[in-house]
């Protein structure tokens, strides 16, 4: 049966898309989430446990059958463990990608990776000082060593307000070494080890602290020192970005050691050229998910879509190349791929997929095997079958390359302006909007809503990841939309030029939230908890997202989620997420899926901050 | 009259049916609301194990039931045109001669009041929800033909197959 697509995305190119998969056949996400349902109530209160082999065991919720596991582990244990191991996997996706970065970088300073070099020098030279070393090599150790460090501190935990690092060490939840904390959480939750949910819970702050303060700002700050730290930059979004007469060349992923060679690849006159015989007009790389944000804010890479539009890039028919990294990439590409003619690349040693060529990506010979991916694009455009190719016509235009560095610098130097704006209250306050697509909500509904809803109140908005993509799409992410803001943000906005929501970058890019967070505390004299300022996360789906969750609560901010956490079946973890960690770390969770309302939930509390600071 | 069959072979004892039917037959129904509310919801089908099999029993709601005919109060009746058993509240007096002749043992108590609690086959759903919720086909709302038809092709398709397989060893 046909189903309505604008039951499933708001985006209009998405739409159109949709309506292409169904009059041919092609399953995407949404059709799979449609033959899960119902869905295991078990696993959507999280009290199923597989953590040994008595079980699985699982909770009645109503009571009349099982209360406790086979080992005795009450609803409690079981979905306060169950959560601390999401936050454990999601801290290691971040923190093994800082891992392979700070690799290169270190490759780089021994000279090892001639194919990479320093973009940012002044960073690099900042870094430096803030680790406390004199040469480049003794900084990649020093950063190197954040991973196995067995005793604290994190260095960028520095950053944070005295404050806030007083009350970390207070509640023991300081963080120690970036996996050590991931792997005491995968030892607290074997069998037989921490049975008692608030201590399974701080584990889970200081894990998520680790990766917020850790792994995911080592990947930013290094990131930036190997690639450039990103400056405003117009582009174009969505998947009208995709172009007929030339080799389309998809970027999809998380991390940017190779899509910047893939870049560079791309614009190389041989490649160029080899494109002009196959009769295509040059080569056009468009980014996807974090890749995309990563490559859109340094080089105005156009942006093809968010998550859930992965399936229906490839499917325009016009994609010779989807090339992914790791995580974020559905295992259903390969299958769809196989219905086109498009060449699914695999390109991580860490991640496989069936239906995918391996191209394996290594720093030592990233431009060989750039260019051999480029190549293979270029060579697979005469495959192209015009009968299938269908291109939607949206895209829309974007400013993007908000770094805390761009910031500060269009505010004049320091964040005077800003914490003047705030303190007058034409910026009313901050809002920071990030995270995945689902498809338990409307593609972009959650997004764009929450968005719209919170300049048109006057609250500044800083985006990344997926968020970031629906903004961009939507318009929201130039100048010209602060007619959408209200009077105060407008105002502000143009004076500076910029737009009333601020790119600022991929998921690991939170951490530049954290940076600016803490950086305008300090600067109020107060901890990030006493902010007028609030986090959301209005279409999340993955682990990361919890891990996130987990540092930003744990660093003070109010965080409204869009979809229900598997946590329900444990009225006493529910009710320490959403109320009582408010008096252990001055913030806790709220879950609302309505966009609308959940703005308000977040502009209730920015106001009720703003009262408590005096303004 | 369609009837809730079961296909012994399929069930994994996900216990699906037994949180959906809970659920349906809250005040809310919906699982986030129902596993607040009190008295908490109560289920009307039971998955069982023996000798390894893992086995949903609900109602069959028999021909002549059992639970009808001993029944002193009124409370337990079967509708004359659909056959379904079903209880009614104000008459029950839970002196449970239902439970005790009810020969699959699914006629449960309400969490709080002395009451029988009885499957009543969804009335207002086009398929029940314990059907609507297994996740692996083992539940099948049909008529009996219909049951039995779909058994027989699969016995046809398995039969071809082993002769297939036979004649070329």
């Amino acid at each position: 049966m046909a189903k309505d697509v604008r039951d499933r995305s708001i985006d209009p190119a998405s739409r159109e898309m949709l309506d292409v998969c169904q009059r041919a056949g092609l399953e995407t996400a949404w059709d799979r989430f449609e033959k899960q349902q119902p869905q295991c109530g078990f696993g959507e209160l999280g009290l199923c446990c597989r953590n040994c082999n008595m079980g699985p065991c699982r909770i009645d919720p109503f009571g009349e059958g099982a209360i406790k596991g086979v080992c005795g582990a009450t609803a409690d244990i079981i979905v306060a463990r169950n959560l601390l191991r999401s936050i454990a996997a999601g801290a290691s996706a971040h923190s093994d990608h800082a891992r392979d970065v700070a690799h290169t970088f270190r490759a780089v300073s021994m000279g090892e990776a001639p194919s990479y070099s320093i973009k940012d020098q002044a960073k690099l030279e900042r870094l430096m000082s803030e680790y406390g070393v004199d040469t480049q090599i003794a900084l990649a150790d020093a950063i190197m060593a954040q991973f196995g460090k067995q005793d604290g501190p994190l260095q960028f935990t520095g950053r944070a307000p005295a404050k806030r690092l007083e009350l970390w060490k207070k509640l023991g939840i300081e963080p120690r070494g970036i996996d050590r904390e991931i792997v005491e959480c995968m030892h607290r939750t074997h069998m037989g080890v921490d049975n008692d949910y608030v201590s399974l819970i701080l584990q889970g702050l200081r894990t998520g602290l680790a990766d917020g303060w850790g792994g995911s700002m080592i990947a930013t700050e290094l990131q930036d020192v190997l690639f450039g730290t990103p400056t405003p930059t117009f582009s174009e979004a969505n998947l009208g970005v995709l172009e007929p007469n030339q080799v389309n060349v998809i970027v999809h992923g998380h991390e940017p050691l190779l899509s910047e060679m893939i870049v560079a690849a791309a614009a190389d006159p041989e490649m160029v050229e080899l494109a002009t015989k196959q009769g295509a007009v040059g080569i056009n790389v468009a980014g996807m998910c974090c890749t995309g944000n990563e490559v859109l804010m340094r080089h105005g890479v156009p942006a093809a879509g968010n998550f859930l539009q992965q399936e229906l890039a490839v499917a325009t028919g016009a994609v010779d190349a989807m090339v992914v990294d790791v995580q974020c990439v559905m295992p259903a590409l390969g299958a769809l791929a196989g219905c086109f003619h498009t060449k699914f690349i695999s390109t991580s040693p860490k991640a496989k997929f069936p239906g995918a060529v391996h191209m394996e990506f290594h720093e030592e010979t990233a431009p060989e095997t750039a260019k051999s991916i480029v190549s293979a694009a270029v060579q697979n455009y005469k495959n192209r079958n015009p009968a299938k190719v269908h291109i939607p016509k949206e895209k829309s235009k974007c400013m993007v390359g908000f770094s805390v560095e761009t910031i500060v610098g269009a505010l004049g130097g320091n964040l005077d302006p800003l914490i003047g704006a705030i303190k007058s209250g034409a910026v009313r306050g901050i809002g920071a909007v990030v995270g995945c697509n689902n498809p338990k909500i409307v593609h972009d509904y959650g997004h764009i809503n929450m968005v719209k809803e919170l300049i048109k109140n006057n609250v500044l908005v800083l985006t990344t990841g997926c968020n970031a993509h629906a903004c961009a799409k939507a318009g929201l992410l130039l100048p010209e939309a602060a007619d959408l803001a209200g009077e105060g943000l407008k105002g502000v906005c143009k004076a500076l030029g910029i737009p009333p929501v601020l790119h600022m970058g991929s998921c690991v890019d939170i951490s530049r939230i954290l940076t600016a967070a803490a950086a305008v505390a300090n600067a109020l004299g107060v901890d990030i908890s006493d902010l007028p300022a609030a986090g959301a996360a209005p279409e999340w789906m993955s682990e990361k997202a919890v891990a996130i969750g987990a540092y930003v609560v744990g660093s003070g901010v109010y965080t409204v989620l869009g979809t229900v956490p598997q946590v329900l079946g444990s009225s006493a973890v529910a009710g320490l997420l959403t109320a009582g960690a408010k008096d252990v770390v001055g913030a806790c969770f709220a879950v609302e899926p309505d966009p609308f309302k959940a703005a308000t939930l977040m502009i209730d509390h920015i106001d009720s901050q703003r009262k408590k600071l005096g303004l | 009259m369609k009837e809730v069959f079961v296909r012994l072979d399929r069930c994994l004892g996900c216990k699906s049916c037994e949180m959906a039917c809970a659920v349906e037959h809250s005040a809310g129904k919906s699982l986030i609301s129902a596993i607040s509310e009190k008295p908490g919801p109560v289920r009307r089908v039971y998955v069982e194990m023996a000798e390894g099999q893992k086995m949903p029993l609900v109602c069959r709601h028999c021909e002549d039931a059992p639970c009808v005919a001993v029944c002193r109060t009124g409370g337990m009746h079967q509708d004359a045109v659909t056959g379904i058993v079903d209880r009614n509240q104000e008459n029950c007096v839970g002196c449970w001669m239902c439970a005790m002749v009810c020969p699959y043992g699914v006629i449960g108590r309400h969490t709080e009041v002395r009451m029988a609690v009885k499957c009543d086959r969804c009335k207002n759903l086009d398929i029940p929800a314990c059907v609507a919720a297994c996740p692996t086909g083992t539940l099948i709302f049909a008529t009996q033909r219909e049951f039995v038809e779909m058994m027989r092709k699969e016995a046809a398709l398995r039969i071809a197959r082993e002769a297939r397989g036979l004649a070329k060893a």
